[in-house]
C-alpha cells in the first residue's frame, strides 16, 4: 500500500505557468519554516533575555543557553544516551505490548458478545480512570526495577487503543464484511483482508493517544522511583538544586515527546496512504 | 412474560425492573472481578501483603474518612467540623481545590486563547506554532520546576494542572471555532450582525461540541496531574496520602485511598458526560 506514492499529488498545487525551479522551491520551504518557528525562537529569546536581566536569579530560571549547554554535557558525558534509552526503552515496549494486548481485546470484543459482556463495563469503568495512582500497587506487586514501570506502561496505554479499536472494528461496513464472506472468505481471511485494514485507520488514532500516555508514564515512574532514565535524572538534579539540571530534563523530555507524536504521525500519513483520512491531525 | 401480566403491572415499575436488571446483567463482571479478589486474598492464594481482601479495603476506607479524633465539643457548628476532619475528606478536599482551580483557570484562558487564534489571524500566526510545539509534550516532567518556583503548597500544583489542561482546550476551541462554516458567518453579517455578535452567537455555539471534548480531555489529564504530583512532592492530597500510607505499609489503607481517586476520576467524567449531553441537547 506504501508503494504508491504520494508524489503525483504534491505537484498538484502549484500554479500553472509558475516554473517549480530549485530556488523558488527553497524560498517556499525557508518561508514555511520560518513561520513555523519564529514564535518558538521569540519565546526562547525572551527566556533567554529574561533569565540574564538579573530579575530572577538562575536558581529559578537559568538562561536558555546555559541550559543547552548542560543538554551538550550530558550528552558528551553519554548519561543523556543512557537515560534517554532507558526511557525509550521503557515507553516502547510498553507501548508495543499495549497495543497488541488492545487490538486483541479490541477486535474480541466487537466480534464476540460473551467478550464483549465481560470486557465492556471493566473498560468503561477503567478508561476514565487515574491509572498513574495505581503506581504504589504495581510497585508492590513488581518492585521498584523495569517491570513495575513497563506494567503499569501496558495497563495505562492499553485502554485508549481497546476502545479504538472496538469502535473501528464496529463500525467496519457489513457489506464489506457479507460480500467477502459470499465470495467465500474464512473468519481467518476475513480477519486479516477485510477487518483489520478497514480498521485500521481507527486504531492507528487509538496507538496515537497511547504513545504519548506510555511516555508520560515512563517518566512519571521515574520520577517516583529513581534510578536511570529521563525523569530520575530530572528529580535528581531537583533533589541536589541543580536548576540546570532541571531544566536540561524538561528540554530533553520536551524533545523526546515531539519527536515521538510526530514520528506517529508520519507514520499514520506513510501506513495510510490509501486511505481518506491519512492526514488527520493528532488531536487527542 | 404475557401480555396480560405485563398490563397487570404499572408501566413504569415494569420498566425500572427491567432496567435495574439490564444494569446489573451489564456490571456484573465488575462484581465477579470483586468476587474474585476476596475470594483468592481469604483463601491465601495470593498473599494478604501483596493483596489486601476487598472487605478489610472497604473498611479501612471507613476508618479513613470518619473522623479519628475524639469529638471535643464546642460550637453548634463544631460537628460539622468535627465530621469532616477524617484524613480522607481533609487530603480529598485540597485535592479536589487544586484540581478545580487548576482547570477552571485552564478552560477560561484556554478557551480564550483558541478563539482568539481562529478570529485574528496575526494571533494565529504567533500562538499556533509555540501551541503545536508544547502540546506533545509530557506536562508531567515540569513538576520539579513547578515546585521549584511555588513551594510544596496549593499554588504549585494549581500552576502544573493549568499548564497540563489549557493547551488541549485551546486546541479544541481553535479547531472548533476553525471549523464553523464560513457561509453561516457570512449570513450572520450579511443580516447585520456585528463582528461581536457573530462571535458569540455563531462562532461559539458551533465551536461548542469540539471545545466541550477538549475540556473533557482536560478533565481526565487533570486527575493524572494532581496525582502524579501529589505523589512526587506535596504535604497533603490524596496522591500524597497513597505514597504515604504505601511507604508505611498500610496497603489496605493504600489500595482504599487508589480507589477512591479511581472513583473520582470515573464519576467525574460520567458527570462530566452527563452535562455535556445536556449542554449540547440543542444539536439533535
Amino acid at each position: 500500500m506504501a508503494r504508491m506514492t504520494g508524489n503525483s499529488a504534491r505537484t498538484v498545487g502549484v500554479l500553472p505557468g509558475l516554473e517549480e525551479t530549485g530556488l523558488s522551491r527553497l524560498v517556499e520551504a525557508g518561508k514555511r519554516l520560518f513561520l513555523a518557528w519564529f514564535s518558538v525562537v521569540l519565546v526562547l529569546v525572551a527566556w533567554e533575555t529574561f533569565a540574564r536581566s538579573g530579575a530572577v536569579t538562575t536558581f529559578l530560571l537559568p538562561p536558555f543557553t546555559m541550559v543547552v549547554e548542560r543538554v551538550w554535557a550530558d550528552a558528551a558525558s553519554g548519561d543523556l544516551v543512557i537515560n534517554l534509552g532507558r526511557t525509550l526503552y521503557r515507553a516502547l515496549f510498553g507501548f508495543t505490548v499495549a497495543s497488541c494486548v488492545g487490538i486483541t481485546i479490541g477486535i474480541l470484543m466487537a466480534r464476540n458478545a460473551a467478550f464483549r459482556w465481560f470486557f465492556d463495563p471493566i473498560v468503561s469503568v477503567g478508561f476514565p480512570m487515574p491509572k498513574i495512582g495505581f503506581l504504589p500497587i504495581f510497585m508492590l506487586w513488581f518492585g521498584l526495577y523495569d517491570t513495575s514501570k513497563i506494567a503499569l506502561i501496558i495497563f495505562d496505554a492499553s485502554f485508549p487503543v481497546i476502545t479504538a479499536t472496538y469502535a473501528a472494528t464496529l463500525g467496519v461496513e457489513r457489506y464489506t464484511i457479507w460480500s467477502a464472506r459470499m465470495l467465500g472468505s474464512g473468519e481467518r481471511n476475513l480477519l486479516w483482508e477485510i477487518i483489520l485494514p478497514a480498521a485500521f485507520p481507527g486504531i492507528m488514532t487509538g496507538l496515537q493517544i497511547a504513545l504519548p500516555i506510555s511516555l508520560i508514564i515512563a517518566i512519571v515512574t521515574e520520577m517516583i522511583m529513581g534510578g536511570p532514565g529521563l525523569g530520575g535524572a530530572m528529580i535528581a538534579a531537583s533533589r541536589f538544586a541543580d536548576s540546570p539540571g532541571v531544566f536540561a530534563g524538561i528540554l530533553e523530555i520536551a524533545v523526546a515527546g515531539y519527536f515521538v507524536v510526530r514520528g506517529m504521525a508520519y507514520l499514520r500519513r506513510r501506513l495510510l496512504v490509501w486511505h481518506q483520512e491519512a492526514e488527520e491531525p493528532t488531536t487527542v | 412474560m404475557t401480555t396480560e401480566a405485563l398490563s397487570s403491572l404499572p408501566v413504569g415499575v415494569e420498566d425500572r425492573k427491567t432496567r435495574l436488571f439490564a444494569g446489573f446483567m451489564r456490571y456484573l463482571p465488575l462484581f465477579i472481578l470483586a468476587a474474585l479478589w476476596e475470594l483468592g486474598s481469604r483463601s491465601g492464594l495470593v498473599s494478604t501483603l501483596a493483596l489486601p481482601a476487598l472487605s478489610t479495603v472497604i473498611v479501612s476506607w471507613f476508618d479513613l474518612l470518619l473522623p479519628s479524633n475524639p469529638f471535643t465539643g464546642g460550637g453548634a457548628l463544631a460537628w460539622i467540623g468535627w465530621a469532616l476532619s477524617g484524613d480522607l475528606v481533609v487530603n480529598g478536599a485540597d485535592s479536589l481545590w487544586r484540581l478545580c482551580a487548576g482547570l477552571g483557570l485552564a478552560i477560561g484562558i484556554g478557551t480564550i486563547l483558541g478563539i482568539a487564534m481562529a478570529w485574528y489571524r496575526p494571533f494565529e500566526v504567533f500562538i499556533n506554532p509555540i501551541v503545536q510545539v508544547f502540546y506533545p509534550m509530557p506536562k508531567s516532567a515540569l513538576i520539579p520546576v513547578t515546585v521549584l518556583w511555588l513551594g510544596f503548597g496549593h499554588a504549585s500544583k494549581i500552576l502544573l494542572i493549568f499548564i497540563g489542561c489549557m493547551l488541549p482546550v485551546t486546541l479544541s476551541a481553535y479547531n472548533g471555532a476553525r471549523g464553523t462554516e464560513q457561509a453561516l458567518v457570512w449570513s450572520a453579517r450579511s443580516m447585520g450582525a456585528s463582528r461581536r455578535r457573530t462571535l458569540f452567537e455563531v462562532v461559539l455555539p458551533s465551536a461548542l461540541p469540539e471545545l466541550l471534548n477538549g475540556i473533557r480531555t482536560a478533565l481526565a489529564l487533570s486527575f493524572i496531574l494532581m496525582v502524579s504530583s501529589e505523589l512526587i512532592v506535596a504535604r497533603s492530597g490524596l496522591g500524597y496520602m497513597i505514597g504515604w500510607l504505601g511507604d508505611g505499609g498500610v496497603y489496605d489503607a493504600m489500595f482504599a485511598v487508589v480507589l477512591t481517586v479511581a472513583a473520582l476520576g470515573f464519576a467525574a467524567d460520567r458527570g462530566y458526560l452527563m452535562l455535556m449531553k445536556r449542554i449540547l441537547s440543542w444539536r439533535e
